[in-house]
């Protein structure tokens, strides 16, 4: 034996500290930007801490992120910020300028990672010696390509799906037929299963691989694995080979659901120690083979019957499940894999949230954590509800609990969609529809599946139907099960023992309230539910909190993260001195509430801290930074309901409670909590009051002199008529709580109004209904300021681009306001002095007008922050938050010196829509908000700055034709000039009919193109199938659905094949405008946000 | 029928509570079916220092005692439970939701035990925070709650487990006794001393009576004799898997006169010095040249033979997630572990090296000589429950051997 000892065998790189670190100087990091469906605020969670990863090594970090909402791109973070597209022209005039010698591309989702592809295949990476930092590219070219990353799995012999790539449809429809139908349809280098789905028929194929080809190159036709598991392993390796699986997650629906859409467990539930290690095992092999460094996502389909797998995909990058994995176990996922980018040893990166482990381990969890994904369907016109393998959710929920059971009704209220928890007394669901809801998934499912346990259906039954693991089912049946024995008690009658294992099954004080046996109908408001916990303090059951400290109490570990549950009987902290303060977070992501209500909590804890106080974060959405381990004292990843904040402020003995910073869920407990005793920060809850209540507000503006649209308050449908005729059609419609304008519309006639009334009565019981008169052709101008005791303190004056009726969500903004008269300004400020003053207004505060012809109108009070105010706050340069803060302390509290006059450039917020993801939605704006994110860019025109945030949310700058569809006569002639303009700039036009009559009349050449239903060639659909045209302006004749037909098909067709398309004319108008100014776009100036003063 | 869920905290472990403790009620409820209110038997862990927990009765209707003991791993109970190196102990499991995936079939007539780690249950009683009343799992034929019941172990469940780890994990290890109403031996668990596997040579319970030679079936292959001090049968698969027989010995068997290729000291219960004859062989074996490996207790065997000192750790590693780094490299590896005392790696012996440590604490988790193939591992190479990353240790075993 001639080397006998095995410990010899192996020459390590040797003691990696510092020998084999990479020490750039410079790195560039690409943002996701604006947040849309399938890629959201994970990546500003991820791209954070990234740079404070980088910033502690003393490395300097460039950022390119249109996203000016997101906590990334704020002032002390990256040295220096782009507010530019993420694509290949602009980063590479941002390297040019900025010379990096490093560049991080797994922070930034798919988009980065596409940027990142093309720059590399363009030669610039190269060309400019630039490092690509973490793993290699040709490792992420082997992942996001199907074929050589099946061939890979078939090289080193792991299970993959029987697949064939293919290139056009001939080739497609052979495969199906070799591997048979149903077959799973894949595009390649997709965002969140983009063009994916399963086809059961050669039509079906067709038309599938015709949608997908107009996005993707290459589309995969593979074996479909029908109620298969689904289980995901979060995997990290560093450049010595470490690896470790830093969680495993099993998504509670079988495959087919895309794991974006599915309910997911972390840590799996049915899977025995063989499937458990297993499963690692082959990740960690195929991640070893694959070389990826730093974090990587592997999903596996499992049989359910016996031990047979499929690899189905790897993400070689930070995606939404690291965010989730990140969050349920407590491991930096994001922060560790931008060290090793830089070469470190896993072992030689401290672990930040134990401060006593090593980073090289693998969290144990003595919880368990649920995953629900968030959608927001109801707001689109003509969606497809049903789920499957392409992502529709806007946003995620994750709770926290000690029993499956608990974790799962938390989820569901988290949900924010009025569900009290999984099982209701309500029923919801007619017996008949059950059957059809199970089978075919939609976003009820969950609670359908509690409906038909209710029912007394059988887990064999409902697993044929919804091929869910018997074990989930189960579960479910358990809450069922509790909730119809408590419906056999009154309030009085409730046995303790049953109300304390309700609470540990996860039902709310409410719920139980709701699920009791009363004699009278239960009380609107919040009493019931605060008798019910009255009751349960009494009889001391009250909920525990638990620390997540990743080692399940093996190693004293110092933890800040925290959760609660009534499966245990001991606290792991105690309150500290001094008392903190608690803000309330934004909840789950959703449509008008989103990254911006990150950003306003996050910047609230940070003033907070500045001031010396102590930070208790209460927020339950896994994709943002306010749930980051280092973003405050104690972190609560808990319910924002009454009940739980009256948990946490009691236990942590808190002097104060901010809500004003997170949207309408925490605004919303102003009262009750304030009616409970809690003290809450800022404007006093009875003005709160004053300015949700339609009726008080109202009055108010009256006292005041302060002009407002006419409306009433109205509780039947008669009334709600004869109303809307003395004023005049059309009126909107809405219910005095509103939640980013859920039900909210415009009716324009009787038969309308009584469609409209059932949807808007049916979101909110409680509060009445508003009819308002709808005033058409006005401007819309939103100011957001800051107050301390009713004195305005600071503000900024935004305008809309489009007119009155898009919802301000989805409207393009112009800050500062550049087409406003001067007496309109002044006017707007007068108006917000005198409410400030009226409402004694300490804090945040929004309020939007309508102008027309210098007549100004009140339409929206909030005293809150709002979607605008890290918009503002970036431009101004002036922490909007930061100032509230104080004033909300009690601090003298300066106004800022300069004022938007003096600004010689411009800021402009545009929306990202996500049509293309919601099969059949009309992508029609209207006064329900349908946007899932923004950007905002800046420039020294308005033109320039609009350019530049069109092309940020995806939109491609016309180069072959346009085609022009433009509505009604009054919107034509407003477009007259822009179409002349388009002609002058050498493009061909198209245009509909009508449309093109009118140019013809007004001696413009365009191509006449046949409506849709017209059937007759030529036709825009063929024009629009076959490439020629790139732009659409398509305009509405009115808003009135009946009229749409034809020009919803345009409109889905342009959406469909990814054309770039407008269907406001002030924004369309705006587009050329800009077209005509900036002859050459290319040539753009790109410049960093700190330059722009 | 009577509901006692809360446990009574006696000590100031944890600080001010911040809510008030009442008093344990009890009260009845007729027509219940749901999990956790269903008609259960009262069960009470109680620890020496005095802690009392109360929570519900599964399993075998008995009373026992033991020291307890806790484990953070998230899967692979049944492995766990019928891990020899559990022998007297009551075992926790911080993981809260058990026996989702049930347990596989009898292993009846295989000396491999596939899906257990002996052929019965090892730990005194089981300890979790919440009992799956169903499971899922193709591979499974009984519930956990079967199980125990057919073997004989109680377990309770509804109980903190979280505050129970935190307060052994600050113990060290503390004795404890579970009491089952209605059980008969109730009275005569409570009223005899806590009984303490740490005092009786456990060893010599689990090994195995009389040599086994378990056979690869290739011709020509390595012999590796197995000295059984308690060892999962999973290590005997893993060397069997690679082509070699395994020559099972009982723990004091004279191994050093055995014809083989190598020898493997297995893990095992209990206090390392109370296998005196083991280390004896071992110190024998140490003269010769022959390949010798230890794992876990087989490691602590090797050490204390070396001259090697043994000590107790403050937090001992009882976890699928302990990082072990090979000393001189940068490799580390994510081990399974379960034990409180360690290898005392500050003062080695002439000829010695340490070969791994523990990448959180810095403790001894491998010992090998500089001179000759004698190497043992704290942690489980054969993993079951646990990762596999330290597997390629047999091929290293069977490579010197060769």
């Amino acid at each position: 034996m001639s080397q006998p000892n095995p410990a010899h065998n192996r020459v390590g790189p040797g003691s990696t500290s510092g020998r084999d670190v990479i020490r750039p100087e410079k790195v560039l990091i690409l943002g996701s930007g604006a947040l849309k469906i399938g890629e959201a605020g994970e990546f500003d969670y991820s791209g954070s801490q990234a740079i404070k990863a980088l910033r502690e090594e003393g490395i300097r970090t460039i950022l390119v992120n249109p996203n000016i909402a997101t906590i990334q791109t704020s002032a002390d973070l990256a040295d220096e910020v782009y507010f530019l597209p993420v694509n290949s022209h602009f980063v590479e005039r941002v390297i040019e300028r900025e010379k990096p010698d490093g560049i991080l591309l797994s922070f930034g989702g798919q988009t980065a990672l596409n940027c990142g592809l093309e720059l590399d295949r363009q030669g610039i990476l190269e060309k400019h010696g630039i490092q690509v930092l973490g793993t290699p590219l040709e490792t992420i070219r082997t992942t996001e390509d199907r074929h050589l990353f099946a061939e890979v799995l078939r090289s080193i012999k792991l299970d993959t799906p029987r697949s064939r790539a293919c290139e056009d449809l001939v080739t497609s429809l052979a495969a199906a037929e070799e591997i048979s139908y149903p077959v799973m349809v894949r595009a390649a280098f997709s965002l969140g299963g983009k063009g994916s789905g399963i086809a059961r028929n050669a039509e079906e194929l067709t038309e599938m691989a015709n949608n997908a080809f107009a996005n993707a190159p290459q589309i995969l036709v593979e074996e479909y694995l029908e109620g298969w598991k689904e289980i995901e392993y979060e995997v990290v390796r560093d450049a010595q080979d470490n690896c470790i699986t830093v969680c495993n997650m099993e998504n509670i629906d079988a495959l087919g659901i895309h794991t974006g859409e599915s309910i997911v467990v972390a840590p799996s539930q049915t899977l025995s120690d063989h499937d458990y290690h297993r499963l690692r095992s082959i990740s960690i092999e195929l991640i070893r083979h694959l070389g990826v460094v730093g974090e990587c996502n592997v999903q596996f389909a499992l049989h359910p019957q016996s031990d047979e797998y499929r690899i189905i995909e790897v993400n070689a990058r930070l995606s939404r499940s690291s965010a989730l994995a990140s969050k349920a176990t407590g491991y930096p996922l994001a922060f560790v894999a931008a060290k090793l980018a830089l070469g470190y040893c896993l072992i030689d990166v401290p672990n930040s949230i134990t401060k006593v482990t090593s980073s090289c381990f693998e969290p144990a969890l003595d919880y368990c954590v649920i995953k629900m994904p968030r959608w927001d369907l109801k707001k689109f016109r003509r969606v497809s509800t049903s789920l499957g393998s392409e992502m529709k959710s806007v946003g995620e929920v994750m709770s926290i609990g000690r029993k499956f059971e608990e974790a799962l009704q938390k989820a569901c209220r988290m949900l924010g969609v009025g569900a009290h928890g999984l099982v209701s007394a309500r029923n919801h669901f007619k017996e008949d529809d059950l059957h059809q809801l199970l089978e075919v998934p939609t976003e009820e499912r969950i609670f359908a599946i509690g409906e038909a346990f209710k029912r007394g259906w059988s887990v064999d039954k409902v697993h044929a139907l919804t091929k869910i693991t018997p074990w989930f089912l189960q579960r479910v049946r358990e809450v069922a099960k509790c909730q119809k024995q408590i419906e056999n008690y009154s309030f009085e009658e409730l046995p303790p023992s049953l109300l304390r294992c309700a609470k540990e099954l996860g039902f709310s004080d409410n719920q139980v309230a709701r699920s009791l046996d009363r004699a009278e109908p239960i009380p609107s408001g919040y009493q019931a539910a605060l008798d019910v916990r009255d009751r349960r303090e009494e009889l001391g059951i009250r909920p525990v909190v638990k620390q997540i400290d990743t080692l399940a109490a093996e190693y004293p570990a110092q933890t800040n993260f925290l959760y609660m549950t009534y499966n245990g009987s001991t606290h792991d902290v105690v309150p500290r001195d001094p008392a903190p303060f608690v803000v309330l977070g934004g909840g789950a992501y959703r449509i008008g509430s989103s990254v911006e209500f990150d950003w306003c909590a996050v910047n609230a804890v940070d003033a907070l801290a500045r001031a010396g106080h102590r930070t208790v974060m209460i927020n339950y959405n896994p994709e943002t930074v306010s749930t980051d381990y280092d973003s405050c004292d104690r972190l609560y990843f808990e319910e924002l309901s009454l009940e739980r904040v009256l948990d946490i402020v009691e236990l942590e003995r808190s002097q104060g409670v901010v809500i004003s910073v997170g949207g309408q869920i925490p605004n919303q407990l102003a009262v009750p909590l304030g009616s409970r005793g809690v003290k809450i920060l800022g404007t006093d809850v009875d003005s709160i009051d004053r300015a949700e209540n339609r009726e008080r507000f109202s009055s108010l503006l009256d006292d005041l002199g302060i002009d407002q649209p006419e409306w009433r308050e109205l509780t039947s449908i008669e009334d709600a008529c004869s109303f809307s005729e003395r004023c005049g059609y059309p009126v909107l419609i809405r219910p005095s709580y509103v939640l980013s304008g859920a039900a909210m519309s415009v009716a324009h006639s009787d038969e309308e109004m009584e469609i409209y009334l059932k949807a808007a009565a049916d979101v909110s019981r409680e509060h009445p209904v508003v009819v308002s008169k709808f005033i058409a052709g006005a401007k819309e101008i939103e100011l957001d300021g800051v107050a301390q005791d009713g004195n305005v303190v600071c503000y900024a004056i935004s305008e809309h681009v489009e007119n009155a009726g898009v919802h301000s969500g989805d409207a393009t903004m112009v800050f500062p306001s550049q087409r406003l008269y001067l007496e309109t300004t002044r006017r707007i400020k007068r108006i917000a002095r005198g409410i400030a003053e009226a409402l004694s207004i300490t804090g945040p505060f929004n309020i939007q007008f309508i102008a027309r012809d210098n007549h100004i109108k009140v339409i929206e009070c909030n005293l809150r922050a709002s979607r605008s105010f890290p918009f503002v706050s970036k431009i101004l340069k002036e922490n909007f938050i930061d100032y509230a803060v104080r004033a909300m302390l009690g601090q003298k509290v300066e106004s800022p010196s300069k004022s938007a006059f003096e600004f010689d450039f411009v800021g402009v917020k545009a929306p990202q829509f996500s049509f293309s993801r919601l099969k059949g939605a009309d992508p029609l704006l209207g006064v329900e908000m349908s946007s899932t994110g923004e950007v905002a860019c800046l420039g020294d025109t308005v033109e320039e700055a609009y350019l530049k945030a069109l092309i940020s949310v995806g939109f491609n700058l016309p180069k072959k034709g346009v085609l022009l569809s433009t509505g009604t006569i009054e919107s034509k002639a407003a477009f007259l000039d822009s179409a002349r303009k388009i002609e002058e700039l050498g493009l061909p036009i198209y245009a509909t009919p009508n449309t093109h009559l009118f140019l013809e009349q007004n001696g413009i050449d365009s191509t006449m193109l046949h409506q849709p239903l017209d059937s007759q060639s030529p036709n825009v659909i063929e024009a629009l199938e076959d490439g020629r045209i790139d732009l659409v302006i398509n305009v509405p004749r009115s808003l009135e659905r009946k009229d749409l037909t034809s020009g919803y098909l345009i409109r889905r067709k342009v959406v469909d094949y990814g054309i770039s398309m407008l269907t406001n004319i002030q924004a369309a108008n705006l587009l050329v405008e800009a077209l005509w100014e900036i002859r050459d776009p290319q040539q753009m100036l790109v410049k960093p946000w700190s330059e722009y003063s | 029928m009577v509901f006692q869920f809360r446990f009574r905290a006696k000590g100031s472990f944890l600080g001010d509570p911040i809510v008030d403790s009442s008093p344990a009620r009890s009260e009845s409820v007729s027509e219940s079916d749901v999990t956790g209110m269903a008609s259960f038997r009262q069960a009470r862990l109680e620890l020496e220092d005095g802690t009392v927990f109360d929570g519900q009765a599964f399993g075998a209707n008995r009373s026992v005692s033991g020291e307890v003991v806790f484990a953070t791993g998230m899967v692979g109970y049944p492995e766990s439970l019928t891990d020899p190196s559990y022998r007297g102990q009551l075992m926790a499991l911080t993981y809260p939701l058990v026996g989702n995936y049930g347990v596989p079939a009898k292993p009846e007539g295989d000396p491999l035990c596939h899906g257990f780690e002996s052929s019965r249950i090892q730990a005194q009683a089981l300890v979790i925070q919440s009992l799956s009343s169903d499971y899922s799992h193709w591979n499974a034929t009984r519930s956990l709650d079967q199980w125990l019941i057919e073997e004989g172990v109680p377990g309770i469940t509804g109980i903190d487990v979280r505050a129970l780890t935190r307060i052994l994990r600050n113990a060290g290890t503390l004795k404890g006794r579970l009491l089952i109403e209605g059980s008969v031996d109730r009275e005569e668990v409570l009223n005899a001393p806590y009984q303490d596997p740490g005092q009786r040579n456990v060893v010599a319970e689990v090994s195995c009576d009389q040599p086994i030679l378990h056979r690869c079936g290739v011709e020509g292959a390595l012999r590796v004799i197995l000295v059984d001090c308690g060892a999962k049968t999973s290590i005997t698969r893993s060397l069997l898997k690679r082509g070699a027989d395994v020559l099972q010995v009982p723990w004091d068997h004279d191994f050093v006169a055995e014809e083989g290729d190598a020898v493997l000291l297995s893990n095992g219960p209990g206090d390392p010095k109370m296998a005196r004859q083991t280390i004896d062989h071992v110190r024998i074996a140490l003269n010769g040249d022959r390949p010798l490996m230890g794992i876990c207790l087989g490691n602590q065997l090797l050490a204390l033979a070396a001259g090697f000192d043994t000590y107790k750790l403050d937090f001992g590693h009882r976890s699928q997630n302990q990082p072990c780094v090979e000393v001189g490299t940068s490799r580390c590896w994510v081990t399974s572990q379960n034990h409180g005392y360690a290898v005392d790696g500050r003062r080695i012996p002439a000829g010695w090296a340490e070969w791994f440590t523990n990448a959180n604490d810095g403790s001894n988790e491998g010992i090998r000589h500089l001179e000759k193939p004698f190497f043992s591992v704290q942690f489980h190479p054969e993993a079951n429950p646990g990762p596999h990353d330290a597997a390629e240790l047999f091929d290293r075993l069977l490579e010197v051997a060769r």
